[in-house]
């Protein structure tokens, strides 16, 4: 039984901003279903009371003074952007027709 | 001997000396790059002029009778997945080609206050995903024992580049093996500090709880001397460590093992390990037990899983992180007609800008982090880090150090797993479980495998912030077999 079927991958691919072809899609169902496959051997050790780790070490949130500090310029930060209006990122439309 | 075939340390020796000038030893380099590089395929920027600028800069100070630290006018190459004002900034991906980052990363900004001339930057498997680099979006670097095979990924340009003499020093970033791996497979030292201990910050990001910036070089000294150079607490990275960097220059000096406990993990060997990494590893540990080190075999039964757990955990957070594409703010934008909407040109774009390795690992990991899917695959797979960190404490209350071979085989053809993920994988078997626990790990030269000539990487695994271990065990390794070899095992390598 596979574990992960072509239309799940394309749901996937839809939830990533990925577009892909029908031949990537393919290719993809096929390699994903067997490093889903292998990768799925993690079910098997890990028992109810092992707690998970999200992190290597113990972390506590690290807050910073609240002061004002120097940041980028409108100029540097719009320097690597497709398009530039006004000084702001140009997008593309973001609702739809009916919107 | 020429220039190019120093050390870091001699260089720095030679120009504090006043014997040789920051921009002699830089233009040996440049030209070094100019010869070979063409075969190579390690940069995929040099910045010739700028990096004279550097060296000239650096002559000027010492001139003045400025005091200049240990690493002043030593050329290096810098992994393209740090950012840098100066030159352009790619992570190997078409996504983006040509960016100018409008910021240095922290290890950057520390290159350039120890006086390191930078000479380029080097390629790598597009987001340091992957274990050949030749998943790069600009092609492929070869390895300089053999221009036939990878050099080890996913920092496989910066390995290339300290093998192949054009640089005596370069930068990795170690997510899941991508420096230690590169350096095992050229035959070269590579070391994966602690996490936390070395900053993130202007990294682009992989996986963030595993991503640890680390130094390449081709003696365990010169490797220590740049850790030390580009290490330490930094405020811009919330899991940066706020605790001095270990002693690791000393350490790298002082090499011994007398006394030393050494732990041989048990479960890293065996089938897929290549006969001639484990003969150079059994010699490894008579050399170390002749050394005057206690050697006992430690069992981790976690390890086994660390591979499948780390193919989940890494891919969730690059799903997550990999979000910031967006073809909005900076990097490619496709298919902006006028007529689509953000979310098509945001499809369109990330289809053409990422390739098949990136592509896999969002979708998987978009995959484990669904409803439905989660607790089985990403809660598991944390689980999965708990028992690591488990074994690795249980290992570290009987030993001072663990050991195992770097990777299961040397380097292998180029081609040859490119189309095989599952095979790709299993290049960082042995050097995934120190990423999910965080700790300390190195890979050091141990000699060539009889079958096919290439070099083999004997990996030391110290505890979490025991950076030194690995730099105290590594050194002593290494100047037992310099002695017996008669010269570093690079010196074996064929002439490019």
């Amino acid at each position: 039984m596979s574990a992960i079927t072509r239309d799940e991958v394309a749901h996937l691919a839809r939830l990533s901003r990925l577009a892909l072809s029908d031949e990537e899609l393919d290719h993809y169902a096929t390699q994903l279903d067997v490093i889903i496959g292998a990768v799925a051997r993690v079910a098997e050790v890990a028992a109810e009371d092992v707690p998970p780790s999200s992190h290597a070490l113990p972390l506590t949130n690290v807050f910073r003074q609240d002061q004002a500090r120097p940041g980028l310029t409108p100029e540097q930060a719009l320097s690597g952007a497709p398009a530039v209006e006004d000084d702001r990122f140009r997008v593309p439309r973001i609702l739809g027709e009916e919107a | 001997m020429s220039l190019i075939h120093k050390t870091a340390a001699e260089l720095s020796a030679l120009m504090a000396a006043g014997e040789v000038s920051a921009v002699e030893v830089t233009q040996a380099h440049l030209d070094r790059i100019a010869e070979v590089d063409g075969k190579l395929h390690a940069f995929l920027h040099v910045g010739d002029e700028s990096a004279l600028e550097q060296a000239r800069a650096i002559d000027a100070r010492r001139a003045a009778g400025e005091e200049l630290g240990p690493l002043a006018g030593v050329p290096i190459a810098h992994k393209d997945v740090f950012t840098t004002v100066d030159m352009p900034t790619t992570a190997g991906s078409k996504i983006l080609e040509g960016w100018r980052p409008p910021y240095d990363a922290t290890v950057t900004g520390r290159l350039r206050e120890a006086g390191l001339v930078i000479l380029g930057k080097t390629n790598l498997d597009e987001f340091a995903m992957g274990s050949s680099t030749e998943n790069s979006a600009y092609g492929v670097t070869r390895n300089p024992w053999d221009l036939g095979r990878i050099p080890g990924g996913s920092s496989g340009g910066s390995s290339a580049a300290v093998a192949g003499y054009t640089v005596p020093l370069s930068t990795g970033t170690d997510t899941g093996g991508s420096i230690r791996q590169p350096a095992a497979v050229t035959g070269i030292v590579g070391m994966k500090p602690t996490y936390g201990g070395s900053s993130r910050y202007g990294v682009i990001a992989f996986a963030s709880s595993l991503d640890t910036p680390g130094p390449f070089a081709r003696n365990v000294l010169d490797a220590a001397l740049l850790h030390e150079a580009f290490s330490g607490h930094d405020p811009l990275d919330s899991t940066s460590i706020d605790a001095p960097v270990p002693g690791v220059v000393e350490a790298a000096r002082h090499g011994d093992v007398a006394g030393l406990r050494v732990g041989v993990v048990k479960e890293f060997a065996g089938d897929g390990y290549q006969p001639g990494v484990l003969a150079r590893f059994r010699d490894s540990v008579e050399l170390l037990e002749s050394l005057g080190a206690k050697v006992v075999e430690v069992s981790c039964p976690s390890f086994t899983t660390a591979l499948p757990a780390y193919y989940l955990i890494a891919p969730s957070e690059c799903s997550s992180n990999l979000a910031r594409f967006d073809a909005m703010r900076y990097g490619l934008r496709v298919g902006d007609d006028g007529t689509r909407s953000a979310e098509e040109v945001m499809a369109l774009t990330r289809a053409a800008g990422f390739g098949p390795e990136v592509k896999r690992r969002i979708m998987l990991g978009t995959y484990a982090l669904s409803s439905g899917y989660y607790d089985a695959y990403y809660g598991q797979a944390q689980k999965v880090r708990t028992l690591i960190a488990r074994d690795f404490e249980a290992a570290f209350h009987q030993v001072d150090v663990l050991i195992s071979p770097t990777t299961p085989t040397t380097a292998f053809p180029i081609g040859e797993r490119a189309d095989d993920p599952m095979a790709m994988y299993l290049a960082d078997l042995c050097t995934i479980p120190a990423n999910l626990a965080g700790n300390a790990a190195i890979s050091v030269p141990c000699g060539l495998a009889d079958e096919d000539g290439l070099p083999v990487g004997l990996q030391i695994m110290a505890p979490v912030l025991g950076d030194d271990r690995c730099y105290r065990v590594g050194a002593a390794v290494e100047r037992a077999l310099e002695n017996r070899w008669g010269g570093p095992l690079l010196s074996k390598a064929p002439a490019l």
